[in-house]
């Protein structure tokens, strides 16, 4: 199920693009991603994140920002955090994908703050959210217990008024336009009846599949 | 050369002669990477206490900083990521330790500010969040902005990978991340090397912090 939805969310990223991918499923993309052409940024102080390391090539200095070992490929780049921020916050990198709890039908993330417990831990969440290009959300369509993540109004506390573009879950790829979630395409096998049934959120493009 | 062969110093002496009680104290690094952890060991069997952290976050439980917590040092702690350690979000719980919680752009720029003499900045980033409550918001040019004071230290400790005897630093993959912005900000900068060259020996071109920077030098005991 992450699998769909990491490939289907690395055809939305265009050759040459730079684009930081959170942790969870957007770590998947990895995968599915034309390697040569896209450019991974890391807000811990990369650009050129390469593939993972084998079991002795592990550097304990090179990590990503989900504390994993990586690589870094040709023509990569080191930063301070202050210059990497600058480039999220900029306007420089030109696509995160991220994990999300919710996005409410307006296309806003609610993706920080864990339900019951206290808010001691933001990262680079709001940065993202808040400056770079395109923002692609990556999510199971339902939570575990079978709550729909896409919902009327966030009820988590949202990361930023800034929405995302899309939204691709193992059920369907949305596009958030103005301030509405519009469905473009139903995942393979995938009814319209079966996400109009686990989605909470008002959307329109009904007509898909 | 004799003031700049000065700058070697034991860890233990190094965090003597900067760290006092109650003093803020900056500790680069993101997660252990970067950590400069010889003189987090060396602060841990420090006598000083209720100190101010300024770092990421607070490490892993029980280990450097996460054990400087365990050891009641810490009295309040300044980053962006402090989950990924449960003795922190216990210790505030229990009203032990008090948090400041900063987006990480907004946390690096604010040391970056706070070095380069800044007055604050005003960012995007936050607006209209929980994070938002309590600050000034500005719109400029159509868009809502927050104000942040720029941050300084009494003290940073921060780990780089080569120095030559002056302090001019190198560092290495990705442990640069809040580093050079910490050895602007503080009073006093002790940072831990792996490695020390003769002056002459660095690229001047490859020179991130230059020595003016830099008031102690410990060559690193303990790495990842």
């Amino acid at each position: 199920m992450k699998e769909v939805i990491a490939r289907r969310a690395a055809r939305l990223l265009e050759p040459g693009w730079v684009v930081n991918l959170g942790i969870g499923i957007p770590t998947l993309v990895s995968k599915y991603l034309d390697a040569d052409r896209i450019f991974l940024h890391t807000e811990n102080g990369l650009l050129g994140v390469g593939p993972p390391p084998g079991a002795d090539e592990v550097d304990p200095e090179l990590i990503d920002a989900g504390k994993r070992p990586v690589t870094c490929r040709k023509g990569a780049a080191f930063f301070d955090s202050a210059a990497s921020f600058g480039m999220i916050r900029g306007g420089h990198v030109d696509a995160a994908v991220l994990g999300a709890l919710e996005v409410d039908e307006r296309g806003r993330v609610a993706n920080w703050a864990v339900p019951g417990e206290p808010v001691l831990g933001v990262g680079g969440a709001m940065d993202l959210l808040c400056g770079v290009r395109t923002i692609i959300v990556l999510m199971t369509h339902t939570t575990r217990e079978g709550e729909p993540k896409l919902v009327a109004e966030c009820t988590l506390p949202i990361t930023s008024l800034r929405p995302a573009d899309w939204v691709v879950t193992e059920l369907a790829t949305f596009r958030v336009e103005g301030d509405r979630l519009v469905l473009v395409e139903l995942a393979p096998g995938v009814t319209s009846a079966q996400v109009r049934a686990s989605t909470a959120a008002r959307y329109f493009g009904e007509g898909v599949g | 050369m004799l003031r700049a062969q000065d700058k070697l110093q034991d860890p233990a002496a190094a965090i003597r002669a900067v760290l006092f009680d109650g003093a803020k104290v900056m500790v680069g690094g993101f997660g252990l990477v970067g950590k400069p952890l010889t003189l987090v060991s060396a602060l841990n069997e420090s006598p000083f206490s209720g100190l101010t952290i300024v770092s990421n976050n607070l490490g892993e439980p029980g280990r450097y900083l996460g054990r400087t917590l365990k050891l009641g040092k810490i009295r309040r702690a300044v980053g962006s990521f402090f989950t990924s350690n449960p003795d922190a979000v216990r210790a505030h719980a229990e009203g032990r330790l008090e948090v400041e919680l900063l987006p990480q752009g907004t946390l690096s720029e604010a040391i970056r500010a706070g070095g380069a003499g800044l007055g604050g900045f005003y960012t995007p980033t936050g607006v209209g969040t929980l994070l938002a409550q309590g600050r000034e918001v500005r719109e400029l040019g159509g868009r809502a902005y927050l104000f942040q004071e720029p941050i300084t230290a009494d003290v940073a400790l921060i780990r780089a990978h080569r120095a030559d005897r002056l302090g001019n630093l190198v560092y290495r993959a990705t442990a640069r991340n809040f580093n050079p912005l910490m050895a602007t900000a503080a009073k006093k900068v002790v940072a831990e090397v792996d490695e020390l060259v003769e002056v002459g020996e660095l690229d001047p071109e490859l020179v991130v912090t230059p020595h003016l920077f830099v008031d102690h030098l410990v060559l690193a005991r303990e790495r990842l």
